[in-house]
Order: C-alpha cells, then structure tokens, then sequence
C-alpha cells in the first residue's frame, strides 16, 4: 500500500467514528459600511504604524511626488512595469523632465539578470489589486508584467493604489474580487517593509526584502 | 463582571457546604467564616459530615479509576436541590467543571452533571445570589488579592473578589503586577516539578511585596498556604489569609458570633 | 560555508527535563530573556485584539478547524485534486523519515546541492537539515532567527522566534566567530549584514524549502505568513520549491484563511497581519519571468493520523502553530525552550510531542504544568490544552480503566508506589469514617508533623494542621 494510502485509509477508518462539520459564522469578521475617506485615514494609520510610507496624490500628481521621493533616496534607478499604465506613463514623462532615475524593464527571465536585479536595483514600482483598511495591506497579484520578485528584491519599493480600490477587510476584498473562481500563480498581501524582530525583539527593516514600502494613494 | 453565561439561582434558603480537606486540615476558620457569612445572610447551612475531598489531587495527577472512586462518595450527600457551594475556586471547578466528564459513561454519569450543575464558588454565591453588602468595621488597611487560576478561569470569578473588597470602606486593594499568572501552585505540581514552581512562587510574592501592602486574600487554600509558606519562609513582609476569613472578620464576625 | 554545515543537536534525552529545567532556572539571562519577551508578547497580543468581539473571532477559529477536521481525508483528495490541476506535484510521508527520503529525492533529481530554507516547523520534526546533510546536499536556514539558531548548532527555542533566547552580544559574537562580521551591538548592522550573506544564499541555491501556514483545498493554494520576505525569497527565487507541511493544515475554503489569519498573527506576536502573506497556486507559467518551475508540496503524516482517531486527542490537531500558549505560560517563561528537549516546547508541545516520540519518551512533559490554564485562555482556536495535559497524565500511568490508555508508551510513568499510595488515599477518601478518623487523628499528633516535606519545604514552610477539623468543629456546633 502506498504511504498515500495507509494515511488516508487511516484517517478514513477513525477509530471515534464519523465527525460532525460544525457551522462557521463569518459574521465576527464584518465591518460597518465605512466611508472612502474612513477607509483611508484607517489604512494610513495601520501601514504607517508598521513603518510603510503613504503620500497622497491624484492622476496628474504622482509622478512629481515620485520623482522627490526617489530624489530624496538617491536612487540610481527604477524598476517598472512595460504593460501598465504607470510604466507607460513614467516612460512618456522621462521624455520630458530629467529628475526621474533611469528606467529597467523587467522583461527577462530572472535567470539571465538576477545579480543585476539583487545587486543594482535601487528601486522598483508596481500596480496593486487594491488594499486593505483594517491591517492596511496591499493586495497584489504578480504577473509577467510585475513579476514576483519586482516588489521583493530592491530596497525601495513604491506601490500604487487607487483610493477607490481600498476594502475594509480581507474577507470583504476576497469576496468582492471573487478569489474562489481562481488564483494566481502568486497572490500576495503585502503590510509595510520586510522587518525582522529576531535580535533581542529589536525591530530591523529590509532584513530580507525592501528596507522601505512607499504607497502612492491615487484619489 | 461576572460570566455572562451563568445562570444564577435565586437566594435560597439552604445550601450544602462543601468544606474541601484543605479547609478540613488546615484552614477550617476559613471554612467556618464562609458558613457564618451565609448564615447572616439568613441561609441555613448544611455540612454532610461523610464529605472528604473533591478527588483532584488524584485525577490531575492521572490517576482516575482513584479520583472517580472518591468523587462518587460525594455525590450523593446533596440529595434536595439546594445550592452546593464551595469555599475554593479549585475544587469547586473540580466538581462543576470536571465532575460530568469523569462520570461520562457511567451509571452515575446523569447524577454526577446534576451535582455538578449546583456547585458554586462560594465568594461568587455571596456576591451575586446573596447579593451581599459588606459594612466594614476594620481599621484602614491595604491588602493585595491573588484570584486562584481556577476562580479565574474555571469558575470565571476574577472580579468577585475585587468586587466584594471594594464594598470595604476602609480597604485599600492594590493591585500586584502579573495579577493573572499563577502562583505555582498546581497541586502535585508544586510537588513534581519543586523548582520551578518555587521560581514562579517566588516572583509571586516579589509581586505582592512591591504593591506596598502586607496582607493578602486569596480565593483558595492551595495558593494561600504556597504564598504565604514562601513569604514565611523566606521572611518576607506579606502574610496571607483567606478572602472569607478576611471578609468575616473585616464585618465584625469576630467579635463573637452572632445570631 | 562549512561552519553552518554543523546540524542541530536533536538527539537530546526528553526524559531529562528537570536537570535541563535547574539549568535554566538558575541562568539570569534565560530568566531575563524570556520573561521580557513574553511579558511583550502578551501586552501586544491584549492590545491587538483591542476592539474585537475576541470570544466570537476565537469560536470561528475553533470551527474552522473543526470543520477541515471533519473533513480531513476528503478534503486531502480534493487539495491534491486541485494543487496537481495547478501543476504542483503532491506527495505523502507516513513520517518524518519518508518526507526526509522524499526531500532528498526531489533534491537528487536536479542534482542539487544546496537548500535554502524557509522556517518550518515541520522540517524541525523531520530533522531534515541534519538528514540533508547526511545526504551531501546543503540545507540552509534564512529566517534570521532560524539562521543564528543553525549557527550556533543549537534548535530553536520558541516555535514563532527561534533565538529569542539569545542576547544581541551573543548573536553579534557568533555572527563574527563564523561569518566574519564585525562585533557590534548594532541591530541594523547585524541584520544587514546577515542580509547580505543570505541574497548570496537564495541567488544560488538550488531549492527552496518551505513551510506552509494553510493549504486551502478549492483552490489549491499554499498560505505562508511570515514578516522577513525570506519565505517569499525562498518559494520564488530557486528553480524548485518544496513545501512541507502537516496533513492538518488543509482548510476547505479560502473564506477560512481570512478567520485563521485573523487569529494567528495577532495571537502570536500581537501583529494585526504579517509583513507578507504569500499565496502560492503553481509553479511558474510558461510566459512568468520568475518563480520555481517545479513546486512539490509534501503531505506529512507523522503520527497526526492516530492523534485523529481519538475524540478528545484530535483537538491537538486544531493547531495554527501561533505560539500564544507558550507566551502565556508561566512554566515556559521560567524555563525556556530548550528545557523541553522536543521540536515543540511549552504548552502545544506538551500536549503534542508525546504522540510524536512517544510517552514512555516524554513522559515528564504532561506534568510541568500548574495547569493554570493560561495557555487555554488564549488558544485562538480554543484548543482545551489543561483537559488535553490531564488525558495525558492519565495515558502516562494507566490510570483509567474505563478509558484505556491509547498514546503510545503510555503507562510509562506508572511506578509501584505511587500507584499504591493513590490506591490507599482513594480507600481512604472514599470511607467517611476512616477519613474523619485519620484527620482527627492527624489533628491531635499535629506536633509530630514533618518540618521537613521534600520539594515543599525547600521553598516553604510547611501548612500547619489545625488543632481540630472543620469537621469536628461543625459536628460541635451541631452541623
């Protein structure tokens, strides 16, 4: 019998008999109808309060808030996405101003750039599903566009989200985005910088991932 | 407050007293200052004197066939209806808690729930079934109070005891760092695993000690005689006694008895 | 990197618990260490579920792992069902040796040599660095915590932060003796540093191994929750990924996942979520640019499949590994990780291990406990850890003949005189007369009460006997 089947055949066989499911009352998890703008006050606190950075803007404004912040970092450079508006959008605005890093695409395998992307990376710049108010997360599901590592590796990572995309809760994003009908490859909720508290329970960021997380909130 | 889940009888007219063989041996003023604060509340108090002890020590040491042999010459000493309360939070969640599972497939499994279904912790009975008003005729004085785990957790009564000092005029409770971590107690534990328990203890009774005060009350004997044994033994300031006993003599109980 | 070749030292004598316990009891730094660790713990824990109708949350918690159980091998077909539609290539291990073989395996196919892990309890249970090892391929740990662990030789001492009883002296020392770093107590500094030695790590190693928090069975997915990004780094960067999980973790619904995250982190380290909550459905598609191009998922059995059998056991199996039980409990704080000699300390271990090594091996385990029931309290999934500590006292001396013991070694702690003193307290309690009679008795001699009562006495005075019982006194007063 295979190792399979012994296991299930076990657990088929339960010695206490059959087992009864008990009902599931997700009502705990549900929040009020709150207001965009409640939404986002409650969103900036709680990212906030786990060292993540959030700058308002509006469609016309981001790229200006983007260019200081990168400014103020030094950052040498900007990964972005090819597809996606704000790749595109960055793209077309180095055309015409010349306080933006220089722009990577992440268009190769990893395996022919990985030094590169580990070693040379300042920054990198991605899309989100949207967020979430409660635990202040982003919701985001790499692609070929904005492959996994785009928002692991570099120590900068600056995330766009739209304020009318934010949800209060996990289960209400979930629900609404209906995530049962199929998942990605890599789905990922994303609550500030990489941090560790393995040292004496001292706080450390970008221990492993980004040392910062900046989110532009689009209204 | 208290669990919202309990469903208080009404004031009755008797209850049974389950005194505990701590009480028994070792503190039976504590024991006697429960009956005599029930019996000014006008309850009559009946003692089966056939009643040993609960059987924790032996079922929490694993030894069940023992603790079920003497659990069932309890159950049945309190054959009317009446209340059945308990002058620890440790036995008395042994009984209410702990009594329908240890008689689970046996004969007396319908019996063993009944009883345990009338058991209450006897500070929680006064608090919220006598409805109790305290008038204290002590002098001023500060006093810390160590809630058993089980008061706390089996028998849900943290806020009993706080509750029923607070109706002292002329008490000041302080409240001990920790309040809720157990004093290292645990029956055969303190036995079994010696150090330990006497590290945790120990912290105990620092915790009691910085409060300021020098006396403690406690809702059981288990705690009180390992606190108060650290204390005395390690010649620290703090000196314990029973809540009964204190609530007794705090309300003039001492002063000879009454009724 | 050949020092942290060295694998941990596993094969450590359960059944020595109280000279490990006197060890730790008497070094300052464990006691300072964890106690101000576990005091935080708890303080963040209150304050994170702040506002929650917790009761409400925590019956969910216990629910949905009711639920899954219930479910159990169904719900095992139906996430293999969907993880291999997904492309993800699933495999069974009785034990911890099998999943080890099959590591290996999967490992010998690719001609790998080197392994970066991503913390996973299960792989404490498998031993699997050492068996690696064993087996000429190089497992290394990421997690920072798991990391200063594997350097030092040594296993981790709390299920959530692996080195927290370490000192940042200490860390800094080691890190210095066997990377080369500067000594510095600068956190920063250590950390970057170790991130530093580890991007070099998960640039080349071969295969990634990982834990998983839950496999939700509709869709195939494999939950990870963690706050480094060195679980993300590992199920991402390598060309495979290998995730080891316990059969237990399966839920049905990815609605589920939101309710246990809920719980997990908050009851862990008092975090409303987690850094990163990674969410994996397949290996890497043919137009993704990064990502494993294999995925295998290891389903472990390792003895959960007995604890499965018993009505009142199974609740072991509710678990979601978050920890709360040993931040809260007053025996673990004192005596640390390590004084439990098992993979998982304090309460959850205590009410696990002996299923995994057996009760004859971890026979000591269910009594280091006051049985307090702090660790109950808290349990996000309402886990009756002091009921499951007293069945487990009762399997270690037989004691239940209505309820035979079923752990295996059970009885193992049963001895001749215990069980005979026991026998004679019961007669003895379960005769009124001879009970008056001998409290009575024992009233009257209370002068020759013992000064000295073993264990008691080294810490306390002795109780003293009242001059008369309770019951004597009532009998007097005519009650």
């Amino acid at each position: 019998m295979s190792s399979r089947e012994a296991i299930l055949q076990r657990l088929r066989n339960r010695a206490g008999g059959e087992l009864t499911a008990p009902e599931c009352d997700f009502s705990v998890l549900k929040r009020p109808d709150w207001s965009t703008s409640e939404r986002i006050a409650l969103f900036e606190r709680m990212i906030e309060s786990v060292h993540g950075e959030v700058h308002h803007c509006t469609e016309d404004s981001w790229v200006d808030r983007l260019a200081e912040i990168l400014g103020s970092r030094c950052a040498r450079n900007l990964l972005i996405p090819k597809e996606h508006e704000i790749g595109v959008k960055l793209r077309s605005s180095t055309l015409e101003r010349e306080d933006l890093p220089h722009l990577l695409i992440y268009d190769e395998a990893i395996e022919s750039w990985k030094s590169v992307l580990f070693n040379d990376v300042d920054a990198s710049i991605t899309s989100t599903r949207g967020g979430i108010a409660e635990t202040g997360s982003l919701i985001m599901w790499p692609n070929t566009d904005e492959p996994r590592l785009m928002s692991l590796v570099p120590p900068i990572h600056v995330a766009v989200l739209f304020a009318s995309e934010l949800y209060t809760t996990f289960h209400e994003a979930m629900q609404a985005q209906n995530w049962k009908a199929g998942m990605p490859t890599n789905a990922l909720l994303v609550s500030g910088p990489s941090k560790t508290a393995d040292i004496e329970q001292t706080l450390a960021y970008g221990v492993h991932g980004p040392k910062e997380l900046i989110v532009l909130i689009i209204e | 407050m208290a669990d919202p889940i309990k469903l208080y009888p009404p004031k009755p007219s008797k209850v049974y007293f389950f005194g505990t063989c701590l009480v028994d041996m070792f503190y039976p003023d504590a024991g006697m200052a429960g009956i005599q604060l029930l019996e000014r509340e006008g309850i009559e108090v009946i003692f089966p004197q056939d009643q040993t002890c609960c059987g924790q020590p032996a079922f929490t040491s694993g030894y069940h066939d023992e603790a079920r042999a003497v659990a069932k010459a309890q159950l049945g000493l309190f054959p009317e209806d009446y209340p059945i309360v308990v002058p620890s939070g440790s036995c008395g969640g042994m009984m209410r808690k702990h009594y329908p599972g240890l008689f689970k497939d046996t004969e007396d499994e319908i019996l063993a729930a009944e009883v345990a279904g009338r058991v209450w912790e006897l500070t929680d009975f006064l608090l919220n079934v006598c409805h109790i008003k305290l008038t204290d005729k002590g002098e001023p004085t500060t006093v810390a109070m160590h809630t058993s785990c089980s008061a706390r957790r089996e028998m849900g009564v943290a806020e009993v005891g706080p509750k029923l000092l607070g109706q002292l005029d002329n008490v000041n409770l302080v409240e001990q760092v920790r309040a809720e971590e157990c004093c290292g107690f645990g029956g055969t534990f303190a036995i079994r695993h010696p150090e330990i328990s006497g590290a945790m203890v120990s912290e105990k009774v620092d915790a009691l000690v910085d409060t300021g005060a020098r006396d403690f009350v406690t809702t059981d004997c288990g705690c009180l005689m390992n606190i108060h044994g650290y204390a005395e033994k390690n010649r620290k300031a703090m000196s314990g006694q029973h809540i009964l006993s204190f609530l007794w003599n705090r309300t003039g109980g001492g002063k000879g008895e009454q009724s | 990197m050949s020092e942290t070749a060295q694998h941990s030292p596993h094969h450590i004598d359960v059944k020595e618990f109280h000279p490990r316990a006197h060890e730790a009891l008497h070094n300052p730094q464990i006691r300072h260490n964890f106690r101000k660790a576990m005091d935080g713990l708890m303080t963040k824990r209150k304050s994170a579920f702040e506002g929650w109708d917790l009761e409400s949350l925590r019956d969910l918690g216990a629910n949905v792992r009711l639920r899954a159980l219930a479910n159990l091998p169904d719900l095992l077909e139906q996430l293999e069902k969907k993880l291999t539609e997904n492309g993800i290539k699933v495999h069974w291990a009785v034990d911890g040796d099998e999943a080890c073989r099959i590591v290996r395996d999967i490992c010998k196919a690719r001609d790998a040599k080197t392994v970066i892990k991503g913390k996973s309890m299960v792989s404490e249970e498998m031993e699997l660095n050492k068996y690696l090892e064993e087996h000429g391929i190089e497992a290394l740990e990421s997690d920072l915590g798991e990391y200063i662990v594997q350097l030092a030789g040594e296993t981790p001492s709390h299920i959530i932060m692996p080195a927290i009883h370490k000192n940042t002296g200490e860390i800094s020392q080691l890190l210095h003796d066997k990377t080369g770093t500067d000594l510095s107590n600068d956190v920063e500094y250590l950390t970057a540093e170790a991130r530093l030695q580890l991007r070099e790590k998960f640039m080349n190693a071969d295969v990634g191994v990982s834990g998983v928090n839950f496999a939700v069975a509709e869709t195939g997915t494999l939950c990870l929750v963690e706050n480094e990004g060195n679980g993300r780094m590992t199920t991402t960067v390598p060309k495979c990924h290998i995730a080891v999980t316990g059969i237990e973790k399966v839920v049905p619904n990815l609605e589920d996942v939101t309710a246990l995250l809920a719980l997990l982190t908050r009851s862990a380290t008092g975090q409303h979520i987690t850094t990163y909550f990674n969410m994996i459905s397949g290996p890497r598609k043919a137009e993704e640019l990064d990502g494993p191009d294999e995925v295998h998922v290891v389903l472990v059995d390792n003895g959960r499949s007995s604890i499965y059998q018993d009505d009142e056991l199974l609740d072991t199996l509710r678990c979601i590994r978050c920890g709360a039980c040993m931040n809260h409990c007053p025996v673990y704080t004192r005596v640390g990780g390590h004084t439990y000699g098992t993979t998982y300390p304090g309460p959850i271990g205590k009410i696990l291990m002996p299923h995994l090594i057996g009760l004859d091996e971890g026979r000591h385990l269910p009594s280091a406990s006051s049985l307090c029931g702090a660790c109950g309290e808290v349990c996000p999934v309402k886990i009756p850890i002091p009921d499951l500590l007293v069945r487990l006292r009762q399997e270690s001396v037989d004691g239940d003949k209505l309820h035979p013991a079923k752990v295996r070694g059970h009885g193992a702690k049963r001895n001749a005189l215990e069980a005979m003193i026991w026998k004679g307290w019961s007669w003895m309690h379960a005769r009124p007369g001879a009970y008056r009679f001998g409290t009575n008795m024992a009233a009257r001699l209370r002068k020759l009460q013992p000064g000295q009562m073993g264990g008691w006495t080294q810490f306390r005075t002795s109780p003293k006997l009242a001059p008369k019982t309770f019951h004597e006194t009532l009998k007097e007063r005519g009650q």
